[in-house]
């Protein structure tokens, strides 16, 4: 008798539990690049908005490509714009079409663990190239030592980091070496994955920043924020006007400023290697993947709140964590996209 | 209540049924069948969803080597290499020290020590995956790094397997981290067999002069060896499941390579990596021929694992004392 | 002669000192464990470990309450999802199957036991999440409950077998039918070995990680709804140590301290019940 009771007891909170009035779960998962910012704002929005809560899981730009297609997820993050193909599975899938917003501005820097070498080293394109390609296999070797005079490069062997998973950090890093070396992009191409020559594979930014952080002699891609939030140093590579470029809020807003006045309609840009003797070469735009139909209206209007808030308060905390803001020009022409959100 | 009585044949199904004896077994039976349902979905799910590699690359898929989503080309080689190299590390270090250990728990040990310590290990038997991979990521890449392969790799650089550079992760560490892992089932199994020996074999060893050790090491040991190598194809078929552990320690490297300080990639590693981003048919689905293999693999080991050492126990139980 | 005796009984006694080098190093390993674990999360273990959420990327702070609750929902879920079949099924084969029928189930558990765990991972994205369009505690219970079955089947099984004919004949002399003697006599008494067994499965599950990475999938929040993405302290465990915050190592530590003492309290707490009563059978 007295276990029927706890039994009872128990199926009674459980259905309380599974009753309850919920708040509203918008779930979304994609790039690790701004990963950051967006728990940030995630977590102030709630705040503001306790009857909303967003549900953003970071496993890289490709799973969210593809679990927003497949329907998953209510939307998704990418920092390798959809292409051609990806846009029209989903819209074969769906019978309606997917939407990109940019959200910010970020940068993907070379970050290494050299002993004894805590400043910025220089890298040119051909050295960057030759690295990933594994053509470049010392630290001293004379492309990278050449524009690094003054800086004692240790003989050892280069541990390449990549990215494991499905990533638009990846995107972004491929895009850059396939415009500055015609090798790399006969041989290796760009994408969200791609067939490395070299090197160990991390999950996420998270697990290459780990990665490189804990083994000698590493060279990885990260974005900017994971390579200051941990402390460990990262270069300054030459741009398309001839300059050695450390990657900072004024120099990827200026990779943005010529795209920023000539925005397609659908967002999708890329502006690595950009012209500007100030630009960061490897910088790039970051999207959410919205659907451009919503069958749920509540989850439809809480995310169009949330992209009004995005662009304009939203804005105000993400040069704390070193993303550059939106050129307005931007700003003004995603405003009015939001209301392509139905 | 209903008379019962002896079941004959003249009750009908009826009388069954207001008796609820039916009813139980129908419902039971309806529960059991679940299971093998279960089994089934799963394996035509396994089956259906790889079709296409099946049909694009046949057998070629397992001795190719690349593994390009761009091109769409995809090849199991570099993981199941790795499945296998890893695991083979494993057993290298762990059959010795396991069967040693189950050797003192069987033979030597007073019996309230040896049933003390079968205790802790299956507690280590039942140490998750993920607890493993934290020990792999902080205390033996770095102990890899810094003591092994120094002390491999200097005196014996220059045979291919003891190759450098060493990142810390890489086959090595996957295969000593599985050691671990599989080490308590070989010692329970073992341990089980060798218990399940006749005395009189070993006495009649020890009464025509042998020293202990020979007697166990000549005539137990090999009287048990089929259920021993049973537990060896049981301690394999967990090392080719592991995922966590491993990719944690692998270095999530899509190569095959000679040096055993290289990093690598295995089936089940892969698969956890890469599955939630497959974007295409292609992809997913050569992701899922994958787990078909590793499923078939882990299902053929198991099954001869059982086999031998069921013939052991009842080879033990059966002769005569 | 003597000095060839003198040798064989230096290497046996050198050998036979090896084995026990061998089962303490074994057993040692356990304890070492153990002890980092205490060492390196111990002192991250305070009150917010249980009770707040995660910060945001970077934040110092804040917890796994989230991971804590999915874990225990998650848990619950796949208890009710696999226990009854486990159970009833090995009440089947014990009590009611012809010998066809039980080989094949029995065959088919043992099958469904050696499936690796990211392969049920698979299979439960395609029957569970993808048809919801939802990652959910839902996928992610049915992945752990199916890998419950097989030790809850093959234990029920054995327990029953094993209790005394005269049990059961005594209670049909009395008249009971089949399902009578079966509810009120058989399983009360090997009850207390088909609860360890469910204990042990339900540590055993616990604790895994690969099949909740596409079915659960992972929650910021803590949800009070089975059909949304959930968190687990297996995956954050993963998601953290893989990471470069030392913050997250530590909470990381601190996660598999608490999951690895669950674990060992629950497979104790089993092993101590049953060697009261039964011996425990190996699977």
């Amino acid at each position: 008798m007295k276990r029927l009771a706890v039994l009872a007891i128990g199926v009674l909170v459980l259905c309380g539990i599974v009753f309850a009035d919920n708040p509203l779960l918008i779930n979304g998962a994609g790039a690790t690049f701004p990963y950051p910012i967006y728990s940030k704002w995630f977590d102030t929005y709630h705040t503001k908005f306790p009857n909303v809560q967003f549900n953003y899981q970071s496993v890289g730009s490709g799973a969210g490509i593809k679990q927003v297609t497949e329907g998953t997820v209510d939307f998704g993050a990418t920092d390798g714009p959809m292409n051609d193909d990806q846009l029209k599975a989903y819209q074969d899938k769906h019978g309606f079409g997917i939407l990109h917003f940019p959200t910010v501005l970020g940068a993907a820097v070379p970050t290494y663990n050299i002993a004894g070498v805590s400043g910025s080293l220089n890298f040119t394109a051909e050295a960057m190239a030759g690295i990933f390609l594994g053509k470049i296999t010392k630290w001293n070797d004379p492309a990278i030592a050449g524009p690094n005079k003054g800086v004692n490069l240790p003989a050892t062997d280069i541990v390449v980091v990549h990215r494991s998973d499905g990533s638009g950090t990846t995107y972004i890093w491929t895009d850059y070496l396939s415009k500055v070396s015609d090798e790399w992009k006969s041989k290796v191409g760009k994408g969200t994955s791609v067939n490395w020559p070299v090197g160990l594979g991390g999950k996420g930014n998270e697990g290459v920043t780990g990665l490189v952080k804990q083994t000698p002699n590493a060279i990885g891609y990260v974005e900017l924020i994971y390579a200051a939030q941990n402390n460990i140093p990262y270069g300054a590579v030459k741009n398309a006007a001839g300059a050695f470029v450390k990657a900072d809020l004024a120099s990827v807003t200026a990779a943005a400023a010529s795209a920023a006045k000539e925005m397609p309609d659908d967002f999708r840009v890329s502006i690595t290697n950009a012209a500007g003797k100030n630009a960061y070469p490897i910088s790039s735009f970051t999207w959410l993947l919205i659907p451009s139909k919503f069958s749920d209206a509540g989850k439809r209007d809480a995310i169009k709140g949330f992209l009004k808030w995005m662009i304009a308060d939203g804005q105000g905390s993400v040069e704390a964590l070193s993303y550059a803001k939106l050129p307005k020009e931007v700003a003004e022409k995603e405003k009015k996209a939001i209301d392509k959100v139905m | 209540m209903k008379g019962a009585g002896p079941s004959a044949g003249s009750r009908t199904f009826f009388s069954k049924l207001r008796e609820g004896d039916e009813i139980a077994r129908l419902v039971t039976m309806i529960f059991a069948a679940t299971v093998v349902v279960i089994v089934a979905a799963l394996v035509w799910e396994l089956w259906t969803n790889s079709a296409l590699p099946r049909q694009k690359f046949g057998f070629h898929f397992f001795v190719t080597e690349v593994w390009d989503p761009i091109a769409d080309q995809y090849g199991a080689l570099p993981f199941v290499y790795g499945t296998l190299v890893t695991s083979i590390v494993a057993l290298l270090i762990a059959v010795p020290l396991g069967i040693g250990a189950a050797i003192f728990l069987a033979e030597l040990a007073p019996p309230r020590v040896s049933d003390t310590l079968q205790f802790f290990i299956d507690l280590l038997a039942a140490v998750p995956s993920v607890i493993y991979g934290l020990l792999g990521v902080f205390i033996i890449v770095p102990v890899m790094r810094t003591v092994i392969f120094p002390a491999l790799n200097t005196p014996f650089g220059f045979l291919p397997i003891f190759k450098g550079p060493s990142y810390g992760v890489g086959f090595f560490t996957a295969g000593i981290v599985l050691a671990i892992m599989v080490i308590p089932y070989i010692i329970s199994v073992s341990r089980e067999v060798l218990l399940s020996v006749p005395r009189d074999q070993r006495e009649a060893a020890l009464a025509l002069g042998s020293t202990r050790w020979e007697s166990t090491w000549k005539v137990v040991v090999p009287f048990a060896r089929t259920g021993i190598m049973g537990s060896i194809f049981l301690a394999l078929a967990r090392a080719l499941g592991e995922t966590m552990a491993v990719t944690m320690v692998i270095g999530n490297t899509p190569k095959v390579a000679a040096s055993l300080f290289a990093p690598g990639y295995s089936i089940a590693a892969v698969i956890a990596n890469e599955f939630t981003e497959a974007t295409g048919d292609l992809y997913l689905q050569s992701l899922i021929e994958l787990g078909l293999v590793l499923f078939l693999l882990t299902f053929i080991l198991n099954g001869l694992a059982r086999i031998l050492i069921i013939v052991t126990t009842q080879k033990g139980s059966g002769v005569a004392g | 002669m003597n000095a060839k005796l003198r040798w064989r009984k230096f290497v046996s006694n050198f050998m036979l000192a090896m084995t026990g080098v061998c089962a303490f190093v074994s057993v040692l390993v356990l304890f070492f464990i153990l002890g980092y674990l205490v060492f390196n999360g111990g002192a991250s273990i305070n009150w917010d470990f249980f009770t707040k959420l995660p910060k945001p990327v970077g934040e110092t702070g804040g917890g796994m309450s989230n991971a804590i609750i999915g874990s225990g929902k998650i848990l619950l879920l796949a208890s009710i999802f696999g226990v009854p079949i486990g159970f009833l099924g090995g009440v089947y084969l014990a009590e009611f199957s012809g010998k066809g029928m039980a080989s094949v189930v029995r065959y088919a558990a043992d099958l469904l036991n050696g499936v690796p765990s990211i392969v049920i991972g698979i299979f439960a994205y395609g029957v569970v999440v993808l048809p919801l369009k939802h990652f959910s505690a839902y996928a992610g219970a049915f992945a752990l409950g199916m890998m419950m079955i097989p030790i809850t089947l093959r234990s029920t099984e054995e327990f029953l077998k094993n209790v005394p004919r005269m049990l059961r004949e005594g209670a049909m002399a009395l008249g009971a039918s089949k399902w009578k003697t079966i509810a009120t006599v058989i399983v009360p008494a090997a009850y207390r070995g088909i609860v360890t067994a469910i204990l042990l499965a339900l540590a055993r599950v616990a604790g895994e990680t690969a099949p909740l990475l596409f079915t659960a999938f992972g929650n910021r929040f803590a949800s009070t709804s089975f059909s949304q993405p959930t968190a687990t302290l297996p995956v954050m465990i993963y998601t953290y140590a893989v990471s470069p915050y030392e913050d997250w190592h530590r909470q990381a530590w601190a996660a598999g301290l608490v999951l690895l003492g669950l674990i060992l309290i629950i497979n104790i707490l089993a092993r101590t019940i049953l060697s009261r009563g039964i011996a425990v059978p190996r699977s």
